[in-house]
């Protein structure tokens, strides 16, 4: 994994612009090191699509548009900038799969609004990421085609539903990548890979062309080395989209001033519920260590209490199934995907989805139907409803009384060993108690890195309130600054 | 509360997935596991509780203007099976099935 200091997403895209580095080498720069280290024995298997004949050809038409860019003073801000995608966020060049043999091959017919607006920008679409099947996993192990490994120790995991997305920058073969977070998918494996991860507010970023999974919890948000690096392609991706409804009419915020805005004053909340007595000893101290930083920085800590948070996974293993159940309805092998060989309509669904599906996916697909099913509706999915305005009100509770960002451990450990949690999926599920609350509340969330253990990463994880994506980033740059993490 | 092998059949069934024994005893059991952690959601008050958020400016609506985001390829050309302008699936039941009364598509979701 490279070590060497690498240009920000800003910088790159400004010396793109100004003709000092073209995107043809940027291009060529990400195919050689995904043969390097994601290929092959050993490689990571972040990349699930890669085209690098086609990268080659967008790389020039790039390069040239930029001679007119700069004939006419204009400078796209993310000027061959090499982004990787998500492989459930729709693409017109490279198949979508959602890392699932249902979509093996699948070629969208439209392109997602956050790549539309990557491609405008001026990025270079790297290619698409490994991830677990359909977004429902912690550790891009359910995925169809293979886990990725952590790129800090090949037999760990790099965390999910976005490892390879994570992993990918991890690695230095790219700087900035999509991924999707419903329960925690891009805040987990951040902290896992030790990069910077953010989670917008629900609405903050258009979801036309991100394969749901659960559709009041999904965001797309973006990976960086670090924070200012992630909060300049968030910057790009996010705003209004008439073609998504619950994207609100708001225009992208703007980031760049936070980024190095400092902690003097800021009021963080951290909540005793998340230190719990089994946390792990390291991770307390990590996390301790960044608070104690936040603090120098002239921070104002103070202790709250976020009450429900113990219900917090019961009530998103109600609600994300039971909302994937639906969503994952319509592969049934009659107008696209896989579909099975069958005499009759009902064994092709049958079939297509019993082939198609992997384990943890008909396992969640079933929780869900029975969450969802009458007789039990009330008991678990109108309960866990109740419960989730419960969490939301928590957080609702807290900054109104004042703190501005909450600050926890992103994970109550480092990266597990492949294969580790297979067997026992509530043992799986609890690798997102940490990050869960902020997808029921529909805050933003960021994860940090703040230090390691061994060699394995540590993630601090940044809370805010609705649309306060600027204290967001200020918060996690600072925390970026008082750990030293902001190194490339 | 406790799933038994045959509504989790039943279940599966609502979601067109068709399970093999050793299947049903292995999703049975991790169901129940799973189940035994929700049920800290029992006895919750819930009452009270307000909305989660509340959207500033309702739910909005589009123009009612058809080709917001025109297909890049028909849909003929994803489609495992296309024929005349419609999707084409193996007939619900066959004639015979028909014939006697017997639901053939119930019985093979199972």
């Amino acid at each position: 994994m490279s070590r060497r200091p690498e240009p920000g997403v800003r910088e790159r895209a400004a010396a793109t612009a100004a003709g000092q580095a073209t995107a043809a080498r940027a291009a060529r720069d990400v195919t050689s090191r995904i043969a390097r280290t994601d290929r092959g024995e050993g490689g990571l298997n972040a990349f699930v699509s890669h085209d690098p004949e086609l990268l080659a050809e967008r790389a020039a038409g790039l390069d040239h548009e930029m001679d007119r860019s700069r004939e006419q003073g204009r400078a796209p801000r993310l000027a061959g900038v090499p982004v990787a995608i998500k492989d459930n966020l729709c693409t017109l060049d490279l198949p979508t799969t959602c890392g699932s043999r249902m979509l093996e091959g699948f070629r969208s017919p439209y392109e997602a609004t956050v790549v539309r607006r990557l491609r405008e920008a001026g990025a270079l679409i790297a290619g698409k990421t490994n991830m677990d099947e359909f977004g429902m996993g912690s550790s891009t192990e359910t995925s169809a085609f293979g886990p990725t490994r952590n790129p800090h120790a090949l037999d760990r995991v790099p965390g999910g539903s976005s490892g390879g997305s994570a992993a990918a920058v991890a690695a230095g073969i790219v700087p900035a990548a999509l991924g999707s977070d419903t329960g925690g998918s891009i805040r987990q494996p951040a902290a896992l890979c030790g990069v910077v991860g953010i989670k917008p507010t629900y609405g903050a970023v258009s979801r036309y062309g991100l394969v749901a999974f659960a559709s009041s919890l999904d965001q797309v948000g973006v990976f960086g080395r670090t924070v200012d690096d992630a909060a300049a392609v968030l910057e790009v991706v996010a705003g209004h989209d008439p073609l998504d409804s619950t994207c609100a009419d708001r225009p992208a915020p703007v980031l760049s001033g936070a980024v190095d805005a400092g902690a003097d004053g800021l009021v963080v909340g951290v909540p005793e519920e998340y230190f719990p007595q089994d946390l792990d000893p390291g991770v307390r101290r990590l996390a301790e260590d960044a608070i104690e930083g936040l603090a120098r920085e002239g921070a104002d800590i103070r202790s709250i209490s976020l009450p429900h948070t113990r219900l917090a996974i019961p009530t998103y293993y109600i609600i994300a199934p039971a909302e994937a159940s639906s969503n994952l309805a319509r592969y049934d092998g009659a107008r696209y995907g896989f579909r099975a060989v069958a005499d009759t309509a009902a064994a092709m669904y049958a079939r297509t989805r019993s082939a198609g599906f992997g384990a943890e996916v008909k396992r969640r697909i079933l929780l869900g139907t029975y969450a969802l099913s009458a007789g039990y509706y009330d008991r678990y999915y109108g309960r866990a409803q109740g419960v989730r305005a419960l969490i939301a009100q928590d957080f609702n509770t807290a900054f109104a009384a004042g703190v501005q960002v909450i600050f926890t451990p992103a994970t109550p450990g480092v990266a597990f060993r492949i294969g580790e949690r297979v067997d026992n999926p509530y043992d799986m599920y609890l690798a997102d108690v940490f990050t869960v609350t902020a997808n029921l509340a529909g805050i933003p969330g960021a994860s940090v890195p703040i230090g390691t253990l061994g060699d394995l990463p540590v993630g601090g994880q940044l809370l805010a309130d609705r649309w306060q994506e600027p204290l967001l980033v200020r918060a996690a740059s600072a925390v970026e600054r008082a750990v030293g993490s902001g190194a490339r | 509360m406790t799933v038994t092998p045959e509504t989790v059949r039943q279940v599966a069934a609502l979601a067109r997935l068709s399970l093999g024994a050793e299947e049903l005893a292995a999703l049975t059991a991790q169901l129940n596991g799973i189940l035994e952690h929700m049920e800290a959601l029992t006895g919750v008050e819930t009452a009270g509780a307000g909305p989660v958020a509340e959207p500033a400016d309702g739910a909005p609506l589009r123009e009612d203007q058809p080709g917001a985001d025109p297909l890049a390829v028909h849909p003929a050309e994803l489609a495992p099976d296309f024929a005349d302008g419609f999707f084409t699936v193996p007939r619900l039941a066959s004639h015979a099935d028909a014939d006697d009364g017997t639901d053939a598509a119930a019985g093979e979701a199972g």
